[in-house]
């Protein structure tokens, strides 16, 4: 056996993926089903000299990784539903004060405590609309361990790359589920390091003055540069300002930094999707079943594809439209009352010819399910 | 067999969830199949009827869970009167005598084995019994090699209490062997 083959729980290959990304400092309140998460956390991170902190409540939580984050390092935080909703406004102001930091969601059904220990993907919306006011989110999902592994490193590279957090939409189904993980090498994934400034001790440092590129190198606060930070519009020393300008330029700026990238924040994964008539389009776990019904029919003749999104937000708009063109029907299959068919239905060109899929009581869809749904879009009846 | 679907079904602490783990960890780490383990979470998992899955394949795995599994253990009587419809026909159906008391028919090869009073008669520490019944579902269900079981037991137990379970793997191979036919 090699050492780096593991047969792990989802949780724990996001924790794996994390402490590769270069992880230092994980602050949580530990919630069913991303308690592993957590678990895990608490004695690895010590191991490397980092730190656990278990904190009192998910908005303590999310301000403590914010803190840990300006000081130089990178950052992570886990929960489920009732946790993420207690996050948002915090969350808000790492978008605001362009924060680098990755919030996993291991995702349960809801409204509120809803149901802890059952699967379901309906906080997709939250994710891109859970804090207040305009702005851009990224959101990125896995459907197995090495990819779970893969979209943690990748959202620790996007974190860094554009000053965003990004946030991990995982279900419970992938992090309680067991299978393979072969962990890569050391260097096998390229990692985004912190984009530091090059401006002396002594000399001002503007913390929101963008270089040529565009991009804001960061100083580490508490280090040689005193500079403010806040969560109201501000110029580029960090103070506050209601100028008109400097309004309408930050959030241009903090909508069009990630919207601007969507080629490159795209992740996605395509099955047979070349000649497929019955195109499905899904993401974590239900798009396993999804697979399996693909892998199923494409023997039997059935020109069936699937369309798998790793990134939910930004929406690959283009990507989506594309793949459906030739489509005579698209189905959407996810576990929730239709949050991402909403989003195929509004960048396709006939959106009529959009179906779900979709299982809302916290059963894992099945295969069956999807076939069901797909005999009746093709006039076959049940 | 190129796919192989098992449901272990018994109550919380008797060890069912671990046992499964075990398996689906050999086939994975030793033997170079594909596997997957899901378990069912919940108030379920705690006294009443525990179950999990465990799919072994030399193919990908894209559905996780188990709807008509080959192989089904039952370890209570609540589990066997939960689970015993949802075999598939043909399948393997293994149960210990103790526990469980047929009460239908099914359309399944049918193995009674008295795994929990071998390991209290030869080993006298109930904490194995899962143990032995992997080693006897392994062994009829032609899961894995029994090396490769024995390899995981050596990396997650103790070693004061590898012996014990080793002792425990081997009664549920003879076990095996012994209602084989």
């Amino acid at each position: 056996m090699k050492e780096n083959i593991k047969f792990i729980q989802g949780n724990e290959a996001c924790v794996e993926g994390a402490l590769y990304a270069g992880l230092e400092f994980f602050a949580g309140y530990p919630i069913t089903p991303s308690t592993e998460i957590a678990e895990l956390m608490s004695y690895r991170l010590p191991q490397k000299g980092c730190r656990f902190i278990q904190m009192e409540d998910e908005i303590a939580s999310m301000s403590a990784i914010i803190g840990a984050s300006l000081t130089g390092h990178k950052v992570m935080t886990a929960t489920s539903g009732p946790g993420f909703s207690l996050m948002q406004e915090a969350l808000g102001y790492a978008v605001m004060a362009e924060i680098p930091c990755v919030i996993v969601n291991v995702q349960r059904g809801g409204p509120s405590t809803g149901i802890p220990t059952h699967v379901s993907q309906g906080d997709v919306n939250q994710a891109r609309w859970g804090t207040h006011g305009d702005h851009a989110i990224v959101t990125l999902t896995a459907s197995n361990h090495q990819d779970v592994f893969a979209m943690t490193v990748e959202g620790f590279n996007i974190a860094e790359t554009y000053r965003t957090p990004v946030i991990l939409l995982f279900d419970e189904v992938i992090g309680h589920m067991r299978e393979r993980l072969v962990v890569p090498e050391e260097g096998e994934i390229p990692l985004v390091e912190r984009l530091r400034t090059s401006v002396s001790e002594g000399v001002d440092y503007h913390p929101y003055l963008p270089r040529e590129d565009g991009r804001l190198p960061m100083s580490d606060f508490g280090g040689v540069h005193r500079y403010n930070v806040t969560g109201l519009f501000h110029d580029m020393w960090g103070f506050p300002s209601d100028n008109p300008q400097v309004v309408h330029d930050l959030l241009r700026h903090l909508v069009d930094k990630i919207n601007n990238n969507v080629n490159q924040i795209t992740n996605f994964k395509s099955y047979y999707l070349d000649d497929a008539e019955s195109v499905l389009i899904s993401y974590g776990s239900s798009a396993r079943s999804a697979l399996h019904v693909v892998e199923l029919l494409r023997p039997r003749g059935e020109r069936i594809g699937l369309l798998e999104l790793q990134t939910l937000w930004p929406f690959p708009d283009q990507l989506v439209r594309r793949t459906c063109e030739h489509a005579k029907h698209v189905i959407v299959v996810e576990m929730n009352m239709g949050q991402i068919l909403q989003e195929v239905r509004r960048v396709v060109d006939q959106p009529r010819k959009v179906f779900l899929a979709n299982r809302i009581d916290g059963v894992f869809i099945t295969p069956r399910d999807i076939r069901n749904i797909m005999r009746l879009v093709q006039g076959k009846g049940v | 067999m190129e796919r192989c679907r098992i449901v272990f079904s018994g109550s919380g602490g008797q060890g069912v969830i671990t046992a499964s783990i075990i398996l689906a960890e050999a086939a994975v780490l030793y033997e170079s199949m594909t596997a997957v383990q899901s378990q069912y979470y919940g108030p379920e998992a705690r006294g009443g009827a525990t179950r999990s899955d465990v799919i072994i394949s030399y193919t990908q795995i894209n559905y996780p869970k188990v709807i008509q599994p080959n192989v089904l253990v039952c370890l209570t009587q609540q589990a066997y009167n939960k689970f015993y419809p949802i075999i598939r026909p043909g399948g393997l159906l293994i149960t210990d005598s103790r526990f469980v008391k047929i009460e239908k028919k099914v359309d399944a090869r049918h193995k009674e084995l008295p795994m929990y009073r071998t390991v209290m008669d030869q080993i006298g520490k109930p904490i194995v019994f899962n143990i032995c019944m992997l080693g006897a579902v392994t062994m009829l269900a032609d899961l894995v090699k029994p090396e490769s079981i024995m390899k995981v037991l050596e990396t997650r137990i103790p070693s004061g209490f590898l012996e014990m379970n080793s002792r425990a793997l081997a009664l549920g191979f003879k076990l095996a062997e012994e209602y084989k036919s």
